[in-house]
């Protein structure tokens, strides 16, 4: 039987990935950024995952206007990295579960959550820089991984309170898998930013280190907040704090929090990273 | 016709609802062309002509031109599209960022270093009303 043994969250913002792939990660702007991910990247070599369902949103990379799926789970065998307007990054093909993610589909549609399925998809920053960031730069990924995009770009996107029984829903679809498999949740976005208008800059410390608080011991509490406040809160971008309770919701009600990560800023953006162990 | 939000109260933030997303249809897909090398190095041969290929208005025709961001923005563009535009530029989003807050890149940079733009008095049109 397959399990999800542990949950992870983090920011994806691209300037992170172009950091590691231009080979600045060293430098003083970045050194901290980085360094948040270091118990999380030698964990990880402890406790490797055979499958990472990776809950990210798109950015106008695989989808423009012209579909706009609110749920997409990828179930191709490959993702290749999308050239998002100044070529790919040097990053490995992603290797997918067309299996697992063929199962995941058919049980949470009956299920009740309605997703699309795609089986053509490039994959921007919003998954390869979580993968960047926990992996390094290997020749070849490490494990198995199931883009699940959630649009986020056209408001609004799914609710909290959606997302979390999306991730309960993903829970039952993966224990009810025959095969023997570890499987980790990561839910990526956020924290608190605004890329446009006037407001652009916005960080809500306040707000971001209440959901880091919050999520593992009382994500109800967070399932609770509406858009409204999310953009009013944690800027229009911020909304994609959402993806995070997908993750949580995958997770046990109890959870240990392993390790806890808060930066201001990576370029315009609230990094968090989260990593919690679903084996209490 | 423009519809009422609780979120319109927000400001300096225009929400990407389906209204806009209609409204800036043929803006956000010109930006989406731009992911194609031909299509970048055809915009820069002449910015104009090819915008021709799509089926804009007069006044985004003349955003685009003259890299007004809110303006783009206001007439339906998404920063996500319009980030194809900025990167064929050869600018980043930060760049783009300070122009959009009237800042120059350095003083938004300062800024964000200091722990970016504060909450406080950034919640409500009321509250930038009051401003001096």
């Amino acid at each position: 039987m397959a399990s999800i043994y542990a949950g992870l969250s983090t920011s994806h913002v691209p300037a992170i990935g172009a950091a590691i792939d231009l080979g600045k990660t060293g430098e003083p702007y970045w050194q901290p950024v980085f360094a948040g991910y270091e118990f999380t990247k030698r964990w990880i070599a402890q406790h490797q995952p055979d499958v990472v369902i990776l809950v990210y949103n798109d950015h106008a990379s695989a989808f423009s206007l012209e579909i706009i799926p609110t749920f997409a789970l990828g179930c191709a065998d490959q993702f290749a990295p999308a050239d998002e307007g100044w070529g790919p990054r040097p990053v490995p093909v992603v290797q997918g579960d067309a299996e697992l993610a063929a199962h995941i589909a058919q049980s949470v549609i009956l299920d009740e959550f309605d997703l699309t399925i795609v089986n053509r998809m490039d994959v921007d920053h919003g998954l390869t820089v979580p993968l960047s960031l926990v992996f390094g730069q290997p020749a070849a990924w490490p494990c198995r991984v199931i883009p699940l995009a959630v649009n986020v770009v056209q408001f609004p996107p799914p609710t909290g309170n959606r997302c979390f029984n999306f991730g309960r829903a993903i829970a039952r679809a993966v224990q009810s898998y025959p095969q023997q498999l570890r499987v980790m949740i990561w839910g990526t976005g956020g924290m608190s930013h605004q890329l446009q208008g006037q407001r652009a800059g916005l960080i809500n410390q306040q707000f971001d280190n209440h959901f880091l608080d919050a999520i593992g011991p009382d994500p109800q509490s967070l399932v609770r907040i509406q858009p409204l406040e999310y953009l009013r809160e944690a800027g229009s971008e911020g909304i994609e704090l959402v993806m995070w309770l997908i993750m949580r919701g995958a997770l046990h009600e109890r959870v240990q929090v392993l390790h806890r990560f808060y930066h201001v800023p990576a370029s315009n953006t609230a990094v968090g990273h989260l990593l919690l162990d679903n084996q209490v | 016709m423009e519809s009422r939000h609780d979120y319109d109260d927000i400001p300096g933030t225009t929400v990407f609802d389906a209204e806009r997303s209609r409204r800036g249809y043929h803006l956000n897909m010109f930006c989406m062309s731009l992911m194609k090398a031909e299509n970048r190095a055809a915009f820069k041969a002449n910015e104009a002509e090819f915008l021709e290929r799509f089926p804009m208005s007069p006044e985004q025709r003349q955003a685009v031109l003259k890299r007004d961001w809110n303006r783009m923005i206001e007439l339906g563009g998404n920063i996500y599209f319009l980030a194809k535009l900025f990167s064929t530029d050869g600018k980043s989003f930060q760049f783009t960022a300070a122009q959009m807050t009237g800042m120059s890149q350095e003083q938004y940079a300062q800024m964000m270093l200091a722990g970016g733009r504060t909450p406080d008095g950034n919640r409500s049109k009321s509250e930038w009303k009051n401003r001096g």
